[in-house]
C-alpha cells in the first residue's frame, strides 16, 4: 500500500511539474499575471508530492518491506537503522528520487523566499525548474521505478554493499546533490534571463546566492566523498582522479568560475553574457556527472550501480536541456550588449584570469575523463588516462591560478597598478618562500611538497593580507591602531570575510596535500609483541582477536603506538566479514591529530603473523578541514547584508548551509 | 542485475585487501622506485586502479615483474618500456604522446589559447563599439554642468 502511494505521489509530481512548466512560461509570454501567479503554488505542490514519494520510499526501507524489489536488492533486516534509511538513496532508483526531491526543494525555496523577484522572472525561473523536473520524473517513472513489487515477497533483502555502509557515504550523496541540483537554479535564472533578453546587476545579485549555496554544498559533498575514500577504501589515498570524482569536480570548477564572474555582473555589469554561459555550463556539467555515474558508461571504482539502458535516456535528457539552452544562448546571447569597460590589470581583469584558468582546468579534466572513450570510438585505441596525466596536465594551470588568487582581491576595480598590490603582499611572499625553502631543507629534494607548502602559505597569508589591508591594520608604520582596525573589521562586509576565508581554506587544503606528499608508510608481517618504527613512532602489535558487529564478524588487531616510550594511542584495525553478500572489507584504524593521521590497515594472517600496513599521513586532516573552511566562507558570504536585502531567497539556503 | 552486482562485488572485494611484505624489495630505495613506477601502470582487470593500489592477482604479477626489473638494474623508463611492450598502451596511466592523444596532451594549451583569443576578440569588439549615446536627461545635466560646474 505504502509503495503504491509512493508511486502515485511520483506520478502526481510529474503532472504538477508539467503544469509548473507550461502555466508560468505561457503566462510570462502572454503577460498574464494570473497564470504567472500559479507558479508558486504549483512548485509547492510539486515539492509536497516529491516529499511524499521519498517518504514512502524511506518507510519501505525502514520496515524492510521485502515485497518491494528495490528493498530486496539493497537492504537487509539485520542492517542498523541509519543504513536502512541511507540504503533508500544508496541505490540508483532511490538516488534519483532524492535528486528530484532536492530539485523540488530548490523550486520551493525560489517560490517561497523569492518574493522580491520580478513576477515574470520568477515565473520563468520556476517554469524552467519545472521543465528540468519533468525530464527527471519521466526518467524515474519510465526506467527506474523504485516501488516495483515482487510476489511472493523475498524472505529477506540481499543487503547493501558493505563498503557503502558508512556514515560518510550516507550523507555524501545528499550533499553532492544539493550542489549539483543547486546549479539547476542558476541554470534556470540563466535561461529565464535569455528568455527575458536582459541581464543586469540585479540579476547578478539574485544569481550569486544560489551559486554560492550550491558551490558550498558541492565543496562539502566532494570533501566528504574524498574523506570516505581515504578512510574506507584503506589505501590512504584521498583523490584518485576517478571518472566519478572528476564528474563532481567539473561542476565545481565551472561553479567556482560562475561565483566569481557573477560578482563582476553584480558590481560592474560586465561579463554578463559570459556569466550566463557559465551558469549553463555548471548545470551542464552536473547533468554530465549524473549521466556518467548513472549510466556506468565509464569504467570506474565507484560504479556500484549502473545500467546502460538508462544511460540512453539520461543522455537524451542531457542533450535536450544543454542543447536547448545553448541554442537559446546562441539565439539571444549576442543581443545582450556588453557594458562596463575595464583595464586588463584590474579586479575585473583578475576575475577574467580566474575564469580563464578555471575553465581551462575544467577542459583538461573533461578531456582526460572522456578521452579513453573517444580514443576507443574514433581511433580504435584502448588507452588509460590516470592520475599521472591529470597531475601533470593540471599543474601548469594551477600554479598561475594560485599566484593570482592572493593578488586578485587586493586589486581595485576598473584599473589597477601592480606595484601597490605587491607591496601589500611582500610578507605573504616571504612566508611562502620560507615554507618552500624550509621544506626543501628538512624533507630532502622533494619539489612537489615544497611547492605545495609555498602555495599554501601564499594563499593563507595572502588572505590575511587582504583583510589586514581592508581594515588598514598596518596603515601607520610606527604603531598599530588596533581599536580603529577592530571597528573597521566589524564594518567590513561579510562577503569580504567569506572570500578571504574561502581563499585561505584552499590554502589549508593545499597544506594537507603537501603534507601527504611527505607521508610515509610501512608494510610488514608482525607477530603479537613485535613492533616496527615509522614516522618517529613505535607501532607494536599486541594481539589479534575475534569481534562481532550487528551484521558482520571480524578479526580485530590491537596496535599500540608510542613515542619515546609513552603510549600515544591504541589502534584497532579490522577485517570484517559480512555473511549477507559474503564480502570481506578492511576497516582502517585512524588516530587523527593536527599534525597528521596515524593510520593502520590489517591484512591477511598467516603462520601466526599478521600483515599490517601502517601509514604516517602528515597533515592529512587539513585537506578536509580546508574544504570545510571553503564552504564556511561561502556560508558567511551568503549572510552578507547586500544579498540578504536584495534576495531574501538566500535565508533558507544559509540556514541549510549552517546546518550542514 | 543480480549477477552484475555479484560480479562487481567480487571484483571490488579483493581490492580492499593488503599486500604481502614478502613481495617487497629488500632495498628501500629500490622499493621506493618500484612503487613510483607501479603508480604509472594500470591494473588491467581493475577499474581505474594502479597496480600498486590493486590486489587483483594480475596486479601482483605486474608488481613482481616491476620489482624483478628494478632489481636487475633497469632504469625507470626501461621498466615501463618493458611492460608497455608486452601489455600495450592500455597499461600506461600516463597515455603515450601520439596522434590519438595529441589533443588530450595539448588540452591545457588549447584551452588557454582559445580562451585568450576569445578575450582579445571581445575586447577589440568592445573597444571599437560606440559607447551608448547620452539620454536627453543626461545631456541636459551635462549642459548644466558645463555652464556651472558646482551644479
Amino acid at each position: 500500500m505504502i509503495a503504491e502511494l509512493g508511486h502515485f505521489a511520483l506520478a502526481l509530481a510529474l503532472a504538477l511539474a508539467l503544469a509548473q512548466t507550461v502555466v508560468p512560461l505561457w503566462g510570462a509570454a502572454r503577460h498574464d499575471a494570473r497564470l504567472m501567479a500559479a507558479a508558486g503554488p504549483l512548485a509547492f505542490g510539486h515539492l509536497l508530492a516529491c516529499a511524499a514519494g521519498f517518504a514512502a520510499l524511506l518507510v519501505a526501507f525502514a520496515v524492510n518491506d521485502t515485497s518491494v524489489v528495490n528493498v530486496v536488492q539493497n537492504s537487509h533486516s539485520a542492517k542498523p537503522m541509519l543504513y536502512k534509511l541511507a540504503g533508500a538513496w544508496g541505490n540508483h532508483e532511490g538516488s534519483m528520487v532524492l535528486w528530484v526531491l532536492i530539485l523540488a526543494l530548490c523550486g520551493g525555496a525560489v517560490a517561497g523566499f523569492g518574493r522580491d523577484l520580478p513576477t515574470t522572472l520568477k515565473a520563468r525561473v520556476l517554469g524552467v525548474l519545472g521543465l528540468v523536473a519533468v525530464g527527471f520524473m519521466a526518467f524515474i517513472l519510465a526506467t527506474s521505478n523504485p516501488f516495483g513489487r515482487v510476489w511472493p515477497p523475498a524472505p529477506d533483502g540481499q543487503g547493501l554493499n558493505p563498503v557503502l555502509q558508512d556514515p560518510g557515504l550516507a550523507f555524501h550523496p545528499p550533499l553532492l546533490y544539493l550542489g549539483y541540483v543547486g546549479f539547476a537554479v542558476t541554470f534556470a535564472f540563466a535561461v529565464a534571463a535569455l528568455l527575458e533578453g536582459r541581464v543586469d546587476a540585479a540579476w547578478g545579485r539574485w544569481v550569486r546566492p544560489w551559486a554560492l549555496a550550491a558551490w558550498s554544498f558541492l565543496t562539502l559533498g566532494i570533501a566528504l566523498g574524498s574523506w570516505w575514500a581515504y578512510y574506507e577504501l584503506g589505501w590512504g589515498g584521498y583523490w584518485f582522479w576517478d571518472p566519478v570524482e572528476n564528474a563532481s569536480l567539473l561542476p565545481w570548477l565551472a561553479g567556482t568560475a560562475l561565483l566569481h564572474s557573477a560578482v563582476v555582473v553584480e558590481k560592474r555589469e560586465a561579463l554578463k553574457v559570459w556569466t550566463v554561459l557559465l551558469a549553463l555550463l555548471a548545470f551542464g556539467f552536473s547533468l554530465l556527472g549524473t549521466f556518467l555515474v548513472r549510466s556506468g558508461v565509464l569504467n570506474s571504482v565507484h560504479a556500484f550501480a549502473n545500467d546502460p539502458e538508462r544511460g540512453v535516456f539520461i543522455l537524451a535528457l542531457l542533450l535536450f536541456y544543454i542543447g536547448g539552452a545553448f541554442a537559446l544562448f546562441a539565439w539571444r546571447g549576442p543581443a545582450m550588449a556588453p557594458t562596463g569597460m575595464f583595464a586588463p590589470l584590474s579586479r575585473e581583469g583578475g576575475l577574467v584570469l580566474n575564469n580563464l584558468l578555471l575553465c581551462s582546468a575544467a577542459a583538461v579534466v573533461l578531456a582526460g575523463t572522456l578521452w579513453p572513450m573517444f580514443a576507443d570510438l574514433l581511433f580504435g585505441q584502448k588507452i588509460s588516462v590516470g592520475p599521472p596525466f591529470f597531475n601533470t596536465a593540471i599543474l601548469p594551470l594551477t600554479v598561475p591560478l594560485v599566484l593570482a588568487m592572493a593578488a586578485g582581491p587586493l586589486l581595485p576595480w576598473k584599473r589597477a597598478k601592480l606595484w601597490p598590490v605587491l607591496q601589500r603582499l611582500w610578507w605573504a611572499a616571504l612566508g611562502a618562500a620560507a615554507a618552500l625553502l624550509l621544506c626543501l631543507a628538512f624533507a630532502g629534494w622533494r619539489v612537489g611538497p615544497a611547492l605545495g607548502f609555498g602555495a599554501a602559505l601564499w594563499l593563507i597569508l595572502g588572505a590575511a593580507a587582504d583583510i589586514a589591508d581592508r581594515i588598514a591594520l598596518f596603515r601607520h608604520p610606527r604603531f598599530l591602531h588596533l581599536g580603529a582596525a577592530w571597528s573597521r573589521a566589524k564594518g567590513l562586509p561579510r562577503a569580504a570575510w567569506g572570500a578571504a576565508m574561502a581563499h585561505a581554506g584552499l590554502g589549508v587544503t593545499l597544506l594537507g596535500v603537501a603534507g601527504m606528499g611527505l607521508a610515509t608508510d610501512n608494510l610488514s608481517a608482525l607477530r603479537p609483541g613485535q613492533s616496527v618504527t615509522l614516522g618517529g613512532y613505535e607501532w607494536r602489535l599486541d594481539k589479534v582477536e575475534d569481534a562481532i558487529g550487528p551484521n558482520w564478524s571480524a578479526r580485530r588487531a590491537t596496535v599500540t603506538v608510542s613515542r619515546n616510550g609513552a603510549t600515544v594511542t591504541v589502534l584497532h584495525p579490522e577485517r570484517r566479514f559480512f555473511p549477507v553478500g559474503r564480502t570481506t572489507t578492511t576497516e582502517a584504524a585512524i588516530e587523527t591529530g593536527l599534525s597528521g593521521d596515524l593510520y593502520a590497515v590489517m591484512g591477511e594472517e598467516q603462520d601466526g603473523a599478521t600483515v599490517l600496513r601502517l601509514h604516517h599521513n602528515l597533515l592529512a586532516p587539513w585537506i578536509w578541514l580546508g574544504a570545510v573552511l571553503m564552504a564556511l566562507g561561502g556560508a558567511i558570504s551568503l549572510t552578507d547584508r547586500r544579498i540578504r536585502v536584495a534576495a531574501p531567497a538566500t535565508k533558507r539556503a544559509t540556514a541549510m548551509a549552517a546546518k550542514a | 542485475m543480480k549477477k552484475l552486482i555479484l560480479a562487481l562485488l567480487l571484483l571490488a572485494g579483493p581490492a580492499f585487501a593488503v599486500g604481502l611484505p614478502s613481495d617487497m624489495l629488500p632495498d628501500p630505495a629500490q622499493e621506493q622506485r618500484a612503487r613510483s613506477i607501479g603508480r604509472e601502470l594500470r591494473c588491467m582487470v581493475c577499474q581505474n586502479e594502479s597496480i600498486e593500489e590493486s590486489q587483483a592477482s594480475l596486479a601482483r604479477d605486474l608488481r613482481l615483474i616491476v620489482r624483478e626489473r628494478v632489481a636487475a638494474g633497469d632504469s625507470d623508463q626501461a621498466v615501463i618500456r618493458y611492460i608497455h611492450d608486452r601489455y600495450g598502451d592500455f597499461v600506461l596511466l600516463r597515455p603515450p604522446f601520439n596522434l590519438a592523444t595529441l589533443a588530450l596532451w595539448g588540452m591545457p594549451v588549447l584551452a588557454l589559447g582559445a580562451g585568450l583569443m576569445g578575450i582579445l576578440l571581445l575586447r577589440r569588439r568592445a573597444a571599437t563599439a560606440e559607447p551608448a549615446p547620452l539620454s536627453p536627461e543626461e545631456q541636459a545635466r551635462l549642459a548644466a554642468l558645463e555652464k556651472d560646474p558646482t551644479a
